[in-house]
């Protein structure tokens, strides 16, 4: 009996599995996400201090939580490869990585929209800011370590797996240093111990936006991975091809 | 044990021979402390204030410039080949290099730094302060740069992405060793909890650094 992760190593396997799910993954994103902007724009009612403002949030706190899973996703990958040398561990890593990253960075600009109304300034040198922040340097490192090393892709997934991991281990110390530095960000308010601290009517509209956030988040990395996967069969027939033409020159020369 | 500490030998004593490194680092730290003032203006309560936090960037950059050769040269040479099928595992010969790079680099720019303390009108009473912090923060700048210095050893543009890779890991390191001064300087602030916590940073870097760079290593050499 195998196991789903077992069965999904045959890329072919993965491709026929992931060419089904991903309309349906995509089409429930769209359908998810446009409920919650409906939600967002004509339902949930303004802050009675924050004004229309607080709108930002519900673009802000699921690209945050994304930022915060795409690493995961590259933490398990890397996991995937060093360990158990699964052959779509890598690919995962490498789509997961600049979709990450966007999310961060959509993380990063709504938040410094919202906080020009609230706090008087695009960017404070607060904890929660700072260390989205560092974790957007993170992903800008793997990325960049993975094009220094693009004549060897092999070897360049293997070192991105160390650094990903290497930044797992550290990421929460960077949090609680940083946390313990300075702090102006509102503490969490929807995972906490005692329950979510927002009122139903904001609340709703969030967990719809997270969810199709989420949703969009995999459809995303699906697709990333069946190009990355098609990239790397267009790859290796092109070099088939050209030592086949290579073969054929030297025996028409004889 | 004898095949480590021979190796931290060859290495410090190869410094020592070649020079360079070391006398750029230090020249590197000096210059951009000088810098700073010129920057921001002679107004010595301001350089006071913010003279923990400048001491410890500059002794950060400083530290990174040599981090591209822990593994460079043993690399050209074949020597890393050798090590690797030496009897010393890879995860120790990486802890070596980080050791004598801790040694050849952090401790003469640890002695430096009081000295520039003097030219940004730190407090006196912050001087022992200044030594121990960065005597018990800079392991974890050359265990977690030797993480660095592995993961560039094969790529083309190393001594940029070693910056890129390695300086958001230093974040810990720097918030801990300025928060440490700063509590001598100006008070409120622990300076007890902050010692402990760098010290708990640089703990943990010199269990996770040689691994990861063992594991780099031997991903390029196999």
């Amino acid at each position: 009996m195998q196991t789903l992760t077992q069965r999904l190593a045959n890329p072919t396997r993965f491709m026929e599995l992931s060419q089904w799910l991903l309309p349906w993954l995509s089409g429930l994103a769209a359908l998810l996400l446009a409920y919650g902007l409906y939600l967002t724009f004509f339902v949930a009612p303004p802050d009675y201090q924050q004004g229309e403002t607080v709108k930002i949030m519900f673009i802000h706190v699921p690209a945050a939580w994304l930022a915060m899973m795409g690493y995961m996703v590259i933490a398990v990958s890397s996991f995937g490869l060093l360990v158990f040398r699964h052959p779509l561990a890598d690919v995962s890593a490498k789509a997961a990585a600049p979709i990450g990253a966007a999310f961060t960075l959509l993380a990063l600009v709504t938040g410094a929209l919202w906080g020009k109304p609230m706090w008087g300034a695009y960017w404070v040198w607060d904890a929660r800011l700072t260390s989205v922040l560092i974790l957007f340097f993170l992903y800008l490192g793997l990325m960049a370590l993975r094009s220094a090393l693009d004549e060897d892709p092999a070897l360049a997934g293997k070192l991105t797996a160390v650094l990903g991991l290497v930044g797992v281990a550290v990421l929460p110390v960077i949090r609680f240093s940083v946390d313990w530095w300075n702090t102006l960000h509102q503490p969490a308010s929807v995972l906490r111990v005692g329950g979510p601290a927002i009122h139903s009517s904001i609340l709703v509209p969030l967990l719809v936006m997270a969810a199709g956030f989420t949703l969009m988040f995999f459809a995303l990395h699906l697709k990333a991975m069946r190009n990355e996967i098609l990239r790397r069969r267009v790859r290796s027939l092109t070099m088939a091809e050209v030592e086949r033409a290579a073969r054929l020159e030297a025996r028409t020369a004889e | 044990m004898n095949a480590f500490w021979t190796l931290v030998k060859r290495d410090l004593l190869l410094a020592l021979r070649e020079g360079g490194a070391t006398g750029t680092a230090l020249g590197f730290y000096l210059i951009v402390i000088a810098l700073m003032p010129l920057g921001l203006g002679p107004d010595m309560q301001l350089l006071a204030r913010i003279a923990p936090g400048m001491l410890w960037v500059g002794l950060l950059l400083a530290a990174l410039l040599s981090l591209g050769r822990m593994f460079d040269t043993d690399q050209d040479e074949g020597v890393l080949d050798v090590l690797a099928m030496g009897p010393l595992p890879l995860e120790l010969v990486a802890a070596a290099k980080a050791v004598a790079h801790w040694i050849s680099t952090c401790v003469p720019l640890a002695i430096l730094s009081p000295l520039l303390g003097l030219m940004l009108n730190l407090d006196l009473a912050a001087y022992p302060v200044l030594i121990g912090t960065v005597l018990a923060g800079s392991p974890a700048i050359s265990f977690l740069g030797g993480i660095g210095a592995a993961l560039t050893l094969r790529s083309r543009r190393g001594g940029l992405l070693i910056a890129l890779l390695v300086l958001p890991l230093y974040i810990p390191t720097l918030i801990f060793g300025i928060a440490a001064i700063s509590a001598v300087v100006t008070p409120p602030g622990s300076l007890e909890a902050s010692l402990l916590l760098l010290s708990a940073v640089t703990i943990a870097s010199l269990a996770i650094g040689p691994i990861a760079a063992a594991a780099a290593l031997r991903a390029q050499l196999g």
